[in-house]
C-alpha cells in the first residue's frame, strides 16, 4: 500500500478492547456484522459515523486487554483505513496487521491533530502530512509490511504455503 | 551475556546457542489452546485451506466463554468446534462440563516447565505459573499455527521482580499483583517477559503464583513466570505427568527494569473503574455501595480462593442488596468445594452457584450488570462496559475482600470483617 488520505478521529490513552468491541458481540464471526459494533463501547454513535477511509489517531497502548480479534477486525471491516497511536498493545498489533489493517507508531500526531482533520500517510517514505507539516514516523519490519500488503495473515500465509516455504 | 527465561526458552525453540531482545524467531509452540473462539479459528483455518492440523496432540480445547451456549450464534460454534475436532482428531477437547481454559489446562497437566503454549486468550500468560511461557494470540493467527504448526516472535526484553516479605493477615497474591499493575501501569510491562523471584514467591503456592502470572497481562506482560522449584515439582508430581525442562535465567543476564517489593506491610488493594492499574488501598474507597459480587475466573476461581471467602463469610449472610455469585473455575473446584462444604456454605450464606465457567467475567452471561450498577469481583478487567451497562462499574479485588464486601453491602477491609 502507498497512502491513505482520511478524516480523523482522536481517541485517547489505553483505548481497550473491551470498548472498541464489547465482549457480548464476540459470538459474531462475519466481519461485515463486527463492523456494526467498532468502537461502539466508547459511543453507540460511533459505528454509523465511521466512514470508508476514516483513519483513528489515538495515544498510547492502543488495544489494550483481550487478545479478541474482533477488535482489529471490526475497524477494518468499518472502512478504517489506518490507525496512528503513540503506542500499542503487543497482542493487538498482531491482530491488526493480520487482519489487514495498517499501523503506524506515533506519539505526536495526537498531539498535532484534531477531530475532523483530513491527513495523509505516505507509508512508503514514512511521513503523515499533515496542514501545517509532516511527522515522520518508522516503517515496519519488511516481513511485517509483507503481512499486511498481503491483506493480512490469511492471504500471507496461502502464499507461503503455495510458495512450498 | 547471559541470558533470561525468555531468551532461553525461545532460543532453544528456535535451535539457537542464544537470542537477543528485538530478534524475530520462527517457532513452533507445544500447546495451541483455543476456546469458544475456535469457532473464529476454524472459519479462518477454512479460509487457508489446509485439510488437517499440523499436530492434534498439541491441540487443547476447553469450551468456556459462554456455556452452556446463551445464543443460536455461540452455540452453531460449539456445533461446529464438536464436528472439527472429531473431523481433526482432536483428543484434547473438554465440552461444557469442565471449567476455564487455563484451568483446565494446568489442572490437567497439559502445561509443563520449559513449553511454549499459546492460546487464542489473554491470560494465556497464566502458564508461568507451573514455569512455561504463555502467550496470547488472535484467532487468525492461532489458524494459520494450526495450518503449519509455526509462528514467529519477536524475543522480548525481561523485567525481573524480587518480592520480599510474608503476606501480612487478609493480604494475598492477588493484593500483591494488583499493587505493582497499579504501580508499573497498564503498559509498564508492554511487550516484556516479567519474571518473578525472591522469597515471597517462594512461599507462595501454585494458586498464588497463578494469578500473578494471570494478572501480569494487565500491566501488558507479554508472558510471565515463576522459578520452577520444589512447589511445582510435588504439583506436578501430584498430577504424574512428567517435570516438563527447568529454564532459570543466567545471573548475569540483562533486565530493562527491575522491580523490588516487599509485601509485609501491603494492605488489601482494589482496581477502581474503569481501569485495572487505577489500584487504591481498600482504606480509601470509603465504603462504596455495591449490587454484585463476583467470586470466580481464570484469576481467582481456585478451591483456595472459595475458601478464603467462606471463611471470610462464615456465620454471616450476604447482604439483602447484594447479589453474590460463585463462579468456581472447574468441575475440580465444584466437586471438592461440594465435599468440603464450602460451597454449601457460601449457598447458605446466600451465594448464587454459578456453573464452571467465565461466567460474568468478560459480559457474556449470568451475571450482566444493569445502568449504574456496581460490581466488585475477582476477576480480572474492568474496562468500562466490561460486564455489561455501559454506565455499571467494575471494581476488582481479592477473594477475601469480595466477601467482606458481599457481607457489608459495600466495598469492606477483610481486615475489619475477621
Amino acid at each position: 500500500m502507498d497512502t491513505a488520505k482520511g478524516r480523523v478521529w482522536v481517541l485517547g490513552d489505553n483505548v481497550d478492547t473491551d470498548v472498541i468491541y464489547p465482549g457480548k458481540y464476540l459470538p459474531i464471526i462475519v466481519p461485515e456484522e463486527m463492523a456494526l459494533h467498532a468502537l461502539e463501547g466508547i459511543d453507540p454513535q460511533f459505528p454509523s459515523r465511521l466512514k470508508h477511509g476514516d483513519i483513528i489517531v489515538a495515544g498510547s497502548n492502543f488495544g489494550c486487554g483481550s487478545s479478541r480479534e474482533q477488535a482489529a477486525t471490526c475497524l477494518k471491516a468499518a472502512g478504517v483505513a489506518a490507525v496512528v497511536a503513540g503506542s500499542y498493545s503487543r497482542i493487538f498489533f498482531r491482530n491488526a496487521l493480520n487482519q489487514g489493517l495498517a499501523l503506524v507508531e506515533s506519539k505526536e500526531c495526537r498531539t498535532r491533530v484534531k477531530e475532523g482533520d483530513t491527513i495523509t500517510i505516505d507509508f512508503g517514505r514514512g511521513k503523515i502530512l499533515l496542514s501545517d507539516g509532516d511527522i515522520s514516523f518508522e516503517s515496519l519490519a519488511p516481513f511485517l509490511m509483507q503481512i499486511l500488503e498481503a491483506g493480512g495473515l490469511i492471504e500471507h500465509t496461502k502464499k507461503k504455503i503455495a510458495g512450498g516455504k | 551475556m547471559g541470558l533470561t527465561f525468555a531468551e532461553k526458552l525461545l532460543a532453544l525453540k528456535a535451535g539457537r546457542d542464544s537470542v537477543q531482545p528485538g530478534q524475530i524467531v520462527e517457532v513452533s509452540p507445544d500447546v495451541a489452546m483455543s476456546h469458544d473462539n475456535a469457532g473464529l479459528v476454524i472459519r479462518q483455518f477454512a479460509q487457508i485451506g489446509v485439510k488437517k492440523v499440523w499436530d492434534p496432540s498439541k491441540i487443547v480445547i476447553p469450551l468456556d466463554h459462554r456455556v452452556p451456549a446463551e445464543s443460536t450464534k455461540t452455540a452453531n460454534a460449539h456445533k461446529s468446534i464438536r464436528a472439527f475436532v472429531k473431523e481433526q482428531e482432536i483428543a484434547s477437547f473438554y465440552d461444557i462440563r469442565e471449567g476455564v481454559c487455563h484451568q483446565v489446562l494446568v489442572e490437567k497437566g497439559h502445561i509443563l516447565p520449559g513449553m511454549l503454549a499459546l492460546g487464542t486468550d489473554s491470560h494465556t500468560t497464566s502458564y508461568g505459573c507451573v514455569g512455561a511461557f504463555g502467550t496470547g494470540i488472535g484467532a487468525t493467527e492461532m489458524a494459520a499455527v494450526w495450518a503449519t504448526g509455526k509462528i514467529w516472535l519477536r524475543v522480548p526484553e525481561s523485567i525481573r521482580v524480587q518480592v520480599n516479605g510474608n503476606f501480612p493477615e487478609m493480604v494475598f497474591p492477588k493484593d500483591f499483583i494488583l499493587y505493582l499493575v497499579g504501580k508499573l501501569g497498564a503498559e509498564g510491562a508492554n511487550y516484556c517477559s516479567v519474571e518473578f523471584q525472591g522469597p515471597a514467591i517462594a512461599n507462595m503456592g501454585i494458586p498464588g503464583r497463578f494469578t500473578i502470572c494471570n494478572l501480569s497481562m494487565e500491566m501488558g506482560a507479554k508472558n510471565a513466570v515463576v522459578p520452577v522449584d520444589r512447589v511445582t515439582a510435588e504439583f506436578l508430581e501430584g498430577l504424574g505427568v512428567g517435570s516438563g525442562t527447568a529454564f532459570y535465567p543466567d545471573p548475569d543476564a540483562s533486565y530493562a527494569r527491575e522491580e523490588v517489593c516487599n509485601i509485609s506491610k501491603l494492605a488489601p488493594q482494589v482496581a477502581c473503574p474503569h481501569a485495572v492499574d487505577n489500584v487504591k488501598p481498600v482504606e480509601e474507597l470509603g465504603g462504596t455501595r455495591i449490587d454484585q459480587a463476583v467470586l470466580g475466573s481464570c484469576t481467582n476461581g481456585r478451591i483456595e480462593d472459595l475458601k478464603e471467602a467462606a471463611s471470610v463469610m462464615a456465620g454471616r449472610r450476604v447482604h439483602p442488596d447484594v447479589r453474590m455469585l460463585v463462579v468456581p473455575a472447574s468441575k475440580s473446584v465444584l466437586l471438592e468445594g461440594i465435599r468440603t462444604g464450602i460451597i454449601t456454605t457460601l449457598v447458605e450464606a446466600g451465594a448464587v452457584l454459578v456453573n464452571p465457567g467465565c461466567g460474568p467475567c468478560l459480559g457474556a452471561h449470568e451475571g450482566i450488570l444493569a445502568d449504574g450498577e456496581v460490581c466488585i469481583a475477582s476477576t480480572n478487567r474492568n474496562f468500562k462496559g466490561r460486564m455489561g451497562s455501559s454506565t455499571s462499574e467494575v471494581y476488582l479485588a481479592s477473594p477475601a475482600t469480595v466477601a467482606a464486601s458481599a457481607v457489608m453491602g459495600r466495598i469492606t477491609d477483610p481486615r475489619k470483617v475477621k
